[in-house]
């Protein structure tokens, strides 16, 4: 047999079609302009940087706060922090892996760091500095991350769409994923509190505000029935649970009675309310994730479901497991299946 | 200057009884990083008998300066330090590397007292001293953090964002030492990736750098005396250039590799060297 011929590999090729721009009749022209806040409003209330305000709220009474960034601060409105306690706040350049180590140091030292940057960047390119400098003695760092998932255009190189995947199999690390304002602002001072490492994925900028309107009160470590339904148990984390609301008042019109459990901690899982929960009959279990299909909510979910007995019918929404296209946010959230729009489509396809 | 115990002892009589503690521990397992603990025995011996500020019965002690050793492989050396200090136990020492044991093959802070960071994922201390070195700064703890690592992590990336780093804030009160034997696993440490001039090239990024034979005991004291006063709001380093099996000559002359290999009847013929050769 002989040899394959260097450059016979498949690698993805660019684009060979020249695209036209559409016409001004075409109605509104998507544009990228989500790229950098991690979340459109989509008409709810918002609050401006909640982690920021958030921690320099915490800051007035704990010392020991102390915030790091590589170079993002802007991007991840630790720069609120940063203008407030200048001396509480370093920049440590464009240098995850410093950024992060550096972190275990002054943690060492008795502070308690909040470390900022992207989630691929923390995710991909610092994990063996969050592994061994930090979750492996256990030091309380904060690793607080914006985009995670599907909440940027700008492709892959953005694009955290496995960073729970690869985050959690490393032990001590406790995994959050909040869904609105509210939530961000109350982990943030759970997160201080909390003697371990944590990773935090973050909505920055204009970020709605959701779960403040259900009485609700973030605790870390805990799943939480949002409101209860007959028919289908939607179990959802981070923004996915503001769709899962919306997709339960559609389905409603039509008859259907969701539920919504919240589960804003990945890790570690609440598996026993999520599997009273899954185990109360007659419900279809639907999970909800702004997360690859690999090594998320869904597959975390499944495998205690399937550990403790519990068989219900299970889909999961998730991100596929590819890199995703470059686009306009809501295009994309329609194109890979988180929008709300084609959550209640796929639910009643397999009710 | 705290030493453990007032003692007069030479500084070339606790390197060698260094050398002899890492010897009897590699003896233990029948192999071990020998060459490396040799090779780096004189800079322990002027780092805990010269320069450290510490209290042997408290290693945790607030005000101790942190030691941090980046080389988690190096630990049968910094162990040997650490009985000759009085901070471990000699009667451990039959332990290294067993189950169970305080004293594991590669360095750990959660196995043993005195042991500051897990180290052995290479590249990872001098970042992790300039958060130690920032948060001493904030204190106004007056503690220096000693990195010790290797010549092969000077090809981590990492490393280089940590000089970029200590230097952007001014850490004055970190000092790194990079024991520079140019033996890597697979060979030269120079022949794998181009390290330039090595001074310089700290130098070059703002760090006040000096380069010693990392064997010559009055060089090594004279290296660490300079980063300990000088008043220049820079991190410092020593560049040690060590020759690895140094002070027993027939390992020496041994074909240099990262693991050496040491038969069994081989390290009583070590340590009877010693035996024969007691510094002043």
């Amino acid at each position: 047999m002989p040899d394959a011929p260097i450059g016979a590999h498949s690698r993805r090729k660019p684009k060979s079609t020249p695209r036209t721009l559409p016409t001004s009749d075409s109605g509104a022209r998507l544009t990228t302009s989500a790229m950098i806040a991690s979340l459109d409003a989509e008409g709810r209330q918002t609050v401006a940087a909640p982690f920021g305000h958030a921690l320099c709220e915490l800051a007035k009474t704990r010392q020991d706060i102390v915030g790091l960034t590589a170079d993002l601060s802007k991007y991840t409105d630790l720069h609120v922090f940063a203008k407030q306690y200048p001396d509480r706040f370093y920049q440590m350049g464009m240098a995850e892996q410093v950024m992060i180590s550096a972190a275990a140091g002054l943690a060492r030292e008795g502070f308690t760091p909040f470390a900022t940057t992207y989630a691929v960047f923390a995710s991909r390119r610092a994990y063996d500095f969050i592994c061994m400098a930090i979750a492996e003695e256990n030091l309380p760092v904060k690793i607080v991350c914006a985009l995670p998932g599907l909440t940027t255009g700008y492709g892959p190189s953005h694009q955290a769409t496995e960073d729970i995947a690869i985050l959690r199999g490393m032990p001590n690390l406790t995994i959050v994923d909040p869904c609105c304002a509210t939530e961000i602002t109350q982990a943030t001072h759970a997160i201080a509190n909390h003697p371990g490492p944590v990773y935090m994925r973050l909505l920055r900028g204009q970020v709605p505000d959701v779960l403040g309107d259900y009485g609700y009160t973030f605790q870390l470590g805990k799943a939480q029935v949002i409101h209860g339904g007959s028919d289908v148990l939607f179990i959802s984390t981070g923004f996915m649970t503001m769709r899962a609301l919306d997709a339960a008042r559609a389905l409603k019109a039509d008859g259907t009675d969701c539920a919504v459990l919240h589960v804003p901690t990945i890790k570690p899982l609440d598996t026993d309310t999520i599997r009273t929960e899954a185990a109360k009959t007659g419900r279809l279990v639907v999970t909800l994730e702004n997360h690859s299909i690999t090594g998320g909510l869904g597959e975390a979910v499944a495998a205690d479901l399937m550990r403790a007995g519990i068989h219900p019918t299970f889909h999961s929404i998730a991100l596929p497991d590819e890199f995703l296209d470059a686009g306009a946010l809501p295009t994309l959230h329609d194109q890979y299946g988180l929008s709300v729009n084609s959550i209640t489509t796929r639910v009643k396809s397999w009710l | 200057m705290m030493l453990h115990d007032g003692s007069n002892m030479s500084l070339a009589r606790r390197a060698w009884s260094i050398r002899k503690l890492a010897l009897r521990m590699a003896e233990v397992q029948g192999q071990g990083y020998i060459g490396q603990a040799l090779g780096v025995a004189d800079v322990l011996a002027v780092s805990y008998f010269h320069a450290l500020t510490y209290r042997p019965e408290d290693p945790a002690w607030e005000g101790r300066d942190r030691f941090y050793l980046s080389i988690g492989h190096y630990a049968i050396a910094l162990y040997s330090a650490m009985i000759e200090a009085g901070i471990l136990p000699e009667d451990e020492l039959g332990t290294y590397g067993m189950d169970d044991s305080r004293m594991p093959m590669s360095g750990m802070a959660a196995y043993t007292p005195g042991m500051e960071i897990t180290g052995g994922s290479l590249g990872h201390g001098l970042g992790i001293a300039v958060g130690a070195a920032l948060g001493l700064k904030r204190k106004k703890n007056p503690a220096f953090v000693y990195n010790l690592m290797s010549d092969g992590e000077l090809g981590e990336g990492s490393t280089w964002e940590a000089v970029m780093s200590a230097r952007a804030h001014a850490l004055d009160n970190l000092i790194c030492v990079v024991d520079f034997n140019d033996q890597q696993a697979d060979g030269p440490t120079t022949q794998a990736l181009a390290q330039g001039d090595e001074a310089p090239k700290w130098a070059a990024f703002g760090w006040h750098a000096q380069e010693v034979d990392g064997n010559d005991m009055d060089a090594l004291v004279a290296a660490f005396d300079t980063a300990r006063t000088l008043t220049d709001p820079r991190p410092r380093v020593i560049i040690c250039r060590t020759r690895m099996c140094k002070g027993v000559p027939f390992l020496e002359d041994r074909e240099i590799t990262h693991f050496v290999r040491v038969d069994p009847s081989e390290w009583a013929r070590a340590l009877a060297h010693l035996d024969a050769n007691v510094p002043d």
